[in-house]
């Protein structure tokens, strides 16, 4: 929980007279939390290093005695782990973890406001961690007597430390942070630029730095570099949208001049060209064409201001939808000017319907694999149960699911199976990718060919759960295991369910690189093996119902007795003994089963004759017949697509 | 500091003038307000000495370069000019340019280059009563050069500053008798000890109050 980023620390934090005293307070408590200031509390506006500075008070807190107990954590986070044990009553656990710590760092304490069940478990909190001398931390935006509708009690003690704010750095300390941040990242400026930049009064650090990064883009951009002049050019109003008066050490007339212009300027601007010039400085700055706007600036009279914005608003929200949509299916298309300009929502719309007429979705499971027609069994039951829960629950309980064995046992029929459950079960909002692991290899390469990879590798990705089916083929095929490994990640790290095939557990697979092993394996791995007697009478008995022929209860005996290594062998099987009965006219006895089966040699019954006749005995050869086509499922569902 | 627009050239004007059919006070899409303040006045009133009085309280980490000019080309340019930039107001970057005209008579197409697109005039009048003269000589002139640039004389804002009020009382005149010579059309007006620095910044309030006023009274500033 003691999350303080490594990044902040008191050796990059610059130090200028606005932040001083509270660095030096903050420094104190790091060196002895719970002797100094107890609690600290620091505030200032945004982007002036509050995070920075307790994530470097954390720090050096830890470094210098790593038995500490330290809590960093947002009072976001701090309520939403309070309500989590009250629902769970588990209180007395949190409790107790809060009071055991010895340094906690509270960020963001003005959303305080009003939340009077926090505020009341903070003071309880605060009152224990402080009477054992336990050290607390705080930072907010504004002091605590501004943070509105507190308990006044509890306001007491958060002001009953220390209170420190952090202005605005000056000058110098401007300087001497974009030269740190220019040595950090390696810029270089020539000389006189730095100093020109930071001339600029901005609101607060972040400002500071985005502007710098500015100045690095154009330099970067440009073949020359650039130069001190063209310094407010580049970063031009960006560096002026605080609305403050800047202050500044000057002479008290200048001062005041300066806040009478900025009474006359609130009194004087007109509100809705303000507004329209905040929307363009907003809008411009997110990149997106705002002539439409400045347009209505040139207006003599005031538009309707709120239309006018909330219809801008919209027109950029709807180009985030369709940009979103369309760089699902193609990732280049991102830079499309089209996405940037509200005026041309039209041609947007018609650039991602386009894109989206070019895709196809990627082929899910075969509905041919129902869930409810997969019998089951002692070989079977664990993979079958473990199924149960992936459909219950996609991408949480066990992911990736691998499901090998020999070939035929039904891996196939169940991760379909398991892919229609989980569209099923989402009413059809879910998008699940099946393939068969050469297929996916196939439309691999002829993506690559097509140049269409992005599209290809958006379409895995866009899918919410992804099956392939006979993974062991991608074994030795080193681009087809990049993509899957790519393709892998983005979905496990997704949430979304991953279910794999394989006719051998992972770590058996040959050629297969180990990141990709490791993530197989990283799942649940399990068997299905050969039907046991058990499952195969059932599925005889499904197999016979399906062909609307009664078996009675001692041939499917019989033939559950007889071993077969798939329930394909099974399906054979039965197929021959149909076709055998329909040929010779008799209806399924154990007698025409046995002799169809053992021939007639160990068969007393008489030799049915007539089926000679009408059929080539040659098609009823066993040996003859290949009865077991290997991966025929993968291939027919190959060609009815 | 680069200078914003630059000095008037000859033929031209201010940049932000030069582009535009009227003259923008706000540009609310950059969110810039500039404004052009010109001190008016006969020559050795004091206009100089109120820009650099100004300069002088300016703080050092804002101060641009106080450029006088006087250049020798095929015209002669004399004059002062002082850019402010009073950073982001209301959201608004802000400058403020201030120039001062060449009193002597003999600058006349100097004043002129210097009062196009002037968002709002300072006249600073000679308290010294043997001034009074060359102060209404002045003041005819300015609106001879205000109608020229085809200004509204009556709709720009204008203030007037009494200057030398320090001097001896037999020396100056008083100002209601400043205000009967020069003041007809009852413009806001201010004394003023311009080396001193008394009446300086309150005549620059004054003036850019005037002015700012013409924020919401429409885009454009100057005609």
């Amino acid at each position: 929980m003691s999350h303080s980023d490594a990044r902040y620390r008191f050796d990059n934090f610059i130090v200028g007279s606005g932040n001083r005293l509270a660095v030096a307070a903050a420094r104190a408590v790091a060196e002895s939390p719970g002797a100094t200031y107890n609690p600290l509390f620091i505030y200032s506006g945004s982007g002036l290093g509050k995070t920075h500075l307790v994530g470097a008070l954390g720090h050096l807190a830890l470094e210098l005695q790593p038995e500490l107990r330290t809590i960093y954590l947002s009072l976001d986070e701090f309520v939403e782990q309070l309500h989590a044990s009250i629902s769970a009553s588990e209180t007395e656990a949190f409790k107790k973890r809060y009071h055991t710590v010895d340094l906690l760092i509270l960020d963001d304490v003005q959303f305080l406001t009003g939340q009077r069940e926090t505020q009341s478990e903070m003071l309880r909190l605060f009152t224990a961690l402080q009477g054992s001398g336990r050290q607390i931390v705080m930072t907010s935006d504004r002091p605590p007597s501004e943070i509105a509708d507190v308990d006044e009690r509890l306001l007491t003690r958060l002001a009953g430390g220390l209170i420190v704010d952090i202005g605005a750095p000056d000058y110098e300390t401007r300087i001497a942070i974009l030269r740190s941040k220019c040595e950090e990242r390696g810029l270089h400026f020539r000389t006189g630029v730095i100093e020109e930049l930071a001339r600029v009064e901005f609101g607060n650090v972040r400002e500071l730095q985005g502007a710098l990064n500015r100045l690095a883009a154009y330099q970067a951009l440009g073949q020359q570099s650039i130069g001190a002049p063209d310094v407010r050019m580049i970063v031009g109003s960006q560096g002026t949208s605080s609305i403050t008066i800047p202050i500044s050490k000057s002479s008290g007339e200048f001062q005041s001049f300066l806040s009478d212009v900025a009474v006359a300027v609130a009194q004087h601007v007109e509100g809705w060209k303000a507004r329209i010039g905040e929307a363009i400085a907003y809008w411009g700055g997110e990149g997106y064409r705002t002539a439409l706007l400045e347009r209505a600036l040139q207006l003599e009279i005031a538009p309707d201001v709120d239309q006018l914005i909330a219809g801008y608003s919209a027109a950029v929200d709807h180009l985030r939808t369709l940009e979103q949509r369309a760089t699902a299916v193609d990732a280049a298309l991102g830079a499309n000017e089209v996405f940037r300009d509200p005026e041309r929502v039209n041609d947007a719309e018609e650039l991602t319907e386009r894109a989206l007429a070019g895709h196809t979705p990627p082929v899910g499971p075969s509905p041919a694999f129902a869930r409810e027609s997969f019998e089951v069994g002692a070989s079977n039951e664990m993979a079958v149960r473990v199924a149960d829960m992936v459909i219950a629950d996609p991408g949480r309980k066990y992911n990736p699911l691998v499901l090998h064995g020999s070939s035929g046992v039904g891996k196939t029929h169940l991760a379909n199976a398991i892919g229609n459950e989980m569209l099923n079960l989402s009413g059809g909002a879910m998008t699940v990718s099946c393939v068969g692991a050469q297929t996916f290899i196939d439309e691999l390469i002829e993506a690559i060919q097509d140049g269409t990879l992005e599209r290809w590798r958006a379409r895995y990705r866009a899918a919410d759960a992804l099956i392939i089916d006979d993974v062991h083929f991608i074994a030795g095929k080193e681009r087809t295991q990049d993509e899957l490994f790519h393709v892998f990640n983005a979905c496990y790290d997704a949430g979304k369910q991953i279910i794999l095939t394989s006719d051998r557990p992972p770590r058996e697979l040959g050629d297969l690189e180990e990141r990709l092993r490791s993530r197989f394996d990283g799942g649940l791995v399990v068997e299905i093996a050969q039907p046991d007697r058990d499952l195969r009478a059932k599925i005889y008995a499904r197999q016979f119902l399906q062909r609307e022929r009664t078996a009675t209860d001692d041939v499917i005996g019989y033939l559950a007795d007889r071993p077969v290594s798939s329930v394909r062998e099974i399906i054979g099987t039965v197929h021959r003994i149909c076709a055998a009965a329909d040929v010779a006219g008799e209806t399924i006895s154990l007698s025409f089963v046995r002799l169809e089966l053992e021939g007639a040699a160990t068969a007393p019954a008489p030799a049915r004759a007539p089926s000679d006749e009408r059929m080539d005995p040659f098609f009823l050869d066993d040996e003859k017949i290949v009865w077991d086509w290997p991966d025929i499922t993968a291939r027919l569902i190959e060609e009815m697509r | 500091m680069a200078r914003p627009s630059g000095p008037p050239r000859a033929g031209g004007a201010s940049n932000r003038s030069a582009s535009h059919g009227t003259l923008s006070l706000v540009n609310y899409s950059t969110r810039e307000i500039t404004c052009k303040i010109v001190y008016y006045g006969p020559g050795r009133s004091g206009k100089t000495t109120n820009l650099h009085y100004i300069y002088g309280q300016v703080p050092e980490d804002r101060k641009g370069t106080m450029v006088s000019l006087a250049t020798q080309t095929d015209r002669t340019l004399f004059f002062d000019f002082l850019p402010l930039d009073l950073g982001a107001i209301s959201g608004f970057s802000t400058k403020f340019q201030l120039y001062t005209v060449p009193g002597q008579v003999y600058y006349q197409t100097t004043r002129k280059l210097v009062l196009q697109g002037a968002d709002g005039v300072v006249f600073v009048a000679d308290s010294q009563a043997r001034q009074l003269e060359e102060n209404i000589e002045s003041f005819q002139d300015l609106h001879a050069n205000l109608a020229e640039h085809g200004i509204n004389a009556r709709e720009v804002p204008l203030v007037i500053q009494y200057n030398k009020q320090d001097l001896p009382k037999d020396l100056i005149l008083s100002v209601p008798e400043l205000e009967d010579a020069l003041n007809f059309r009852n413009v806001p007006h201010y004394e003023a000890d311009a080396l001193h620095g008394p009446g300086v910044f309150e005549t620059l309030r004054g003036i850019s109050e005037l002015v700012l006023k013409r924020l919401s009274a429409g885009t454009s500033g100057g005609r």
